[in-house]
């Protein structure tokens, strides 16, 4: 087993508050992308033993959503926002940035496994762009200034 | 403790007898369930409990002229009457907290400061349709809205206002939050219906409607997080005070996210009607074009809506007006761009955004947005032909009107428009092998 106890027993008190088992599906990956960081066909397979649904259906749903990483990703993730609001002012300029900053292409993740680089789509924080989230937090109304010191900060906690 | 530092009118919205929805939200105290009593929370959940049958409510929000806050602005009332009285089935009401229209940012202020009012409105709504189990399918991104949501759904089953036999009156209700996955389709009910069932989000062909068959085929409510947030304070104060602000066929206010080139961008609750112009030049809201700039366009109610040229910015901002000058209210998200403003990048990110967030149902919208993306893609790179875009044109309209959901025509209606508006600057580019006008924008 992959998933820990806490993850499994998270997954069945959602499963038993639902009018049908099915609907588990979306937080119990929700829930296995946490402790584990990224989803895999082991996790889809533990998830539907748990749940007692076909491992199909689960696989089915978590390929649809592009929330949950389908591969490992870096202790920080970051998820930067280049849909409209955000590229007006700034959001590809603010990846050319971090590509800089963290020596890295977009999609890829730094040598020391710390930084995975990803643009997303609308992450509904417009009226504060640009901005980014990182793991599961968000940073809004962003300038080279307060982006180069948060990575600087995260570099320096190892 | 995490708090977004987006800017809200709350101020000017507490001083006003019409607007409601902001009263507190810069008031971090708000989302305490105290607090939230204190100032006369979930005495409408009570009022309806004690003093109202579903009709009553139904009746009362129909009255109110309510519009659906999330986009398609459908009567919240009249929605809630489709649902059929003599069905035997359990009813569902989901409360729509996917918000992901680009612009659109408003109900994540809801969601994370005043979430009480949100549940109360929900509780009000599965009264209507005499639901017993309701849902708030919310976004997974929103992990700081989610706990917050979370933990005043605990606080409001400990204190009474959910649960079983609320109030003592016999009524039981249930309340689950659900999170999802990061599918902009999700905010199409259908769509949403299917992923809380734990399915692909992929949009159903209506009929059946949600109302007679959606969740569990069970007949389904699925209603925005401001549709009702507003609900609340119909009850509270009567469908007629509701109808003295807004305009006649726009009742109350709306929730609307300002972003782009604008001074200061933020989320403002304004009475239906208040002019576009204003709102995007008083200093009370957006206080002009960043930079003093010239304004070349604006997109009025989110990413899938029609573009407007600064001739038409003065019109008013209610379901009719915008409507009248061939765009939408959408979902009240107010996208600004400036003079220097590619429109062809802008219409690749909108594009680019589409496609992905296709769902792969349909035919036309599942490859012809990804055709449109790299035709829009080939002539911002300098490569376009002469008849590339009456290529697009013609893809356009052959996608539009032929999906099963109204994702693909979000996806063309801007293209349309920024066509019509500025073919010139599309022809520019197939002439001189370069876009008139610059694809980015600095970072400070």
């Amino acid at each position: 087993m992959i998933l820990t106890y806490e993850s499994v027993s998270q997954i069945k008190e959602k499963a038993a508050r639902y009018p049908h088992r099915k609907s588990a599906v979306l937080p119990a990956l929700t829930i296995a992308c946490r402790q584990v960081g990224h989803l895999n066909n082991d996790l889809y397979r533990e998830i539907s033993e748990i749940i007692n649904i076909p491992y199909i259906e689960v696989a089915e749903a978590a390929t649809f959503y592009t929330l949950f990483p389908k591969k490992p990703v870096g202790k920080y993730y970051i998820m930067v926002c280049h849909n409209i609001s955000c590229a007006l002012v700034g959001a590809d300029s603010m990846i050319k940035f971090l590509e800089e900053k963290l020596g890295i292409k977009k999609g890829e993740t730094t040598k020391d496994g710390l930084f995975t680089l990803h643009s997303v789509e609308c992450l509904a924080s417009c009226a504060t762009a640009p901005m980014l989230q990182i793991n599961q937090d968000y940073y809004e109304n962003l300038d080279s200034k307060k982006l180069s010191n948060l990575i600087d900060e995260l570099k320096a906690k190892e | 403790m995490f708090y977004s530092p987006v800017i809200t009118n709350a101020e000017a919205v507490a001083k006003s007898d019409k607007l409601h929805l902001f009263n507190y939200v810069e008031d971090p105290k708000q989302i305490e369930l105290k607090t939230y009593e204190s100032r006369g929370g979930y005495k409408g959940w009570k009022k309806v409990l004690s003093s109202m049958d579903s009709n009553a409510v139904i009746d009362t929000v129909k009255q109110s002229g309510l519009r659906g806050r999330g986009g398609a602005g459908f009567p919240t009332g009249m929605k809630w009457g489709f649902v059929p009285k003599d069905s035997p089935k359990p009813r569902y009401l989901c409360c729509n907290a996917d918000e992901s229209e680009p612009g659109t940012c408003k109900d994540r202020v809801l969601l994370e400061r005043d979430p009480h009012q949100v549940i109360e409105g929900m509780a009000i709504g599965s009264f209507a349709i005499k639901c017993h189990t309701m849902f708030l399918y919310i976004r997974g991104e929103f992990n700081h809205a989610i706990d917050i949501v979370e933990k005043a759904v605990e606080d409001a089953y400990a204190r009474g206002h959910l649960g079983k036999n609320i109030y003592g009156s016999g009524y039981d209700l249930e309340c689950i939050v659900h999170t999802g996955g990061g599918a902009y389709i999700c905010g199409e009910e259908t769509a949403l219906l299917n992923s809380l069932e734990g399915e692909r989000a992929m949009s159903r062909i209506r009929p059946p409607f949600p109302a007679v068959e959606g969740l569990y085929a069970c007949p389904t409510i699925v209603n925005n997080v401001e549709s009702l947030a507003a609900v609340v304070h119909i009850i509270n104060k009567g469908p007629q005070w509701y109808k003295t602000f807004g305009t006649e066929k726009s009742a109350g206010s709306k929730l609307v996210s300002l972003s782009g080139h604008v001074k200061r961008p933020g989320n403002y609750e304004i009475e239906l009607g208040f002019s576009l112009k204003d709102f995007i030049y008083d200093p009370e809201y957006g206080a002009g074009i960043l930079d003093d700039k010239k304004l070349k366009g604006v997109i009025p109610g989110g990413a899938s809506t029609p573009f407007l040229t600064p001739d038409m910015v003065d019109t008013p901002l209610d379901y009719e007006s915008m409507a009248a000058v061939g765009s939408m209210l959408g979902s009240g998200a107010v996208i600004v761009f400036h003079e220097e403003t590619c429109i062809i990048w802008v219409i690749y990110k909108l594009i680019h955004f589409f496609r992905h967030e296709s769902c792969g149902k349909c035919t036309p919208c599942r490859e012809g947005t990804g055709w449109l993306e790299k035709m829009v893609l080939k002539i911002m790179q300098g490569q376009g032909e002469p008849g590339d875009v009456e290529k697009i044109e013609d893809v356009c309209a052959n996608i539009l009107g032929r999906t099963i959901c109204p994702l693909g025509d979000a996806a063309v209606m801007p293209i349309q428009s920024a066509i019509k508006h500025w073919r010139d600057e599309w022809q520019y580019a197939i002439d001189n092998g370069k876009t008139k006008y610059k694809n980015d924008f600095a970072f400070r």
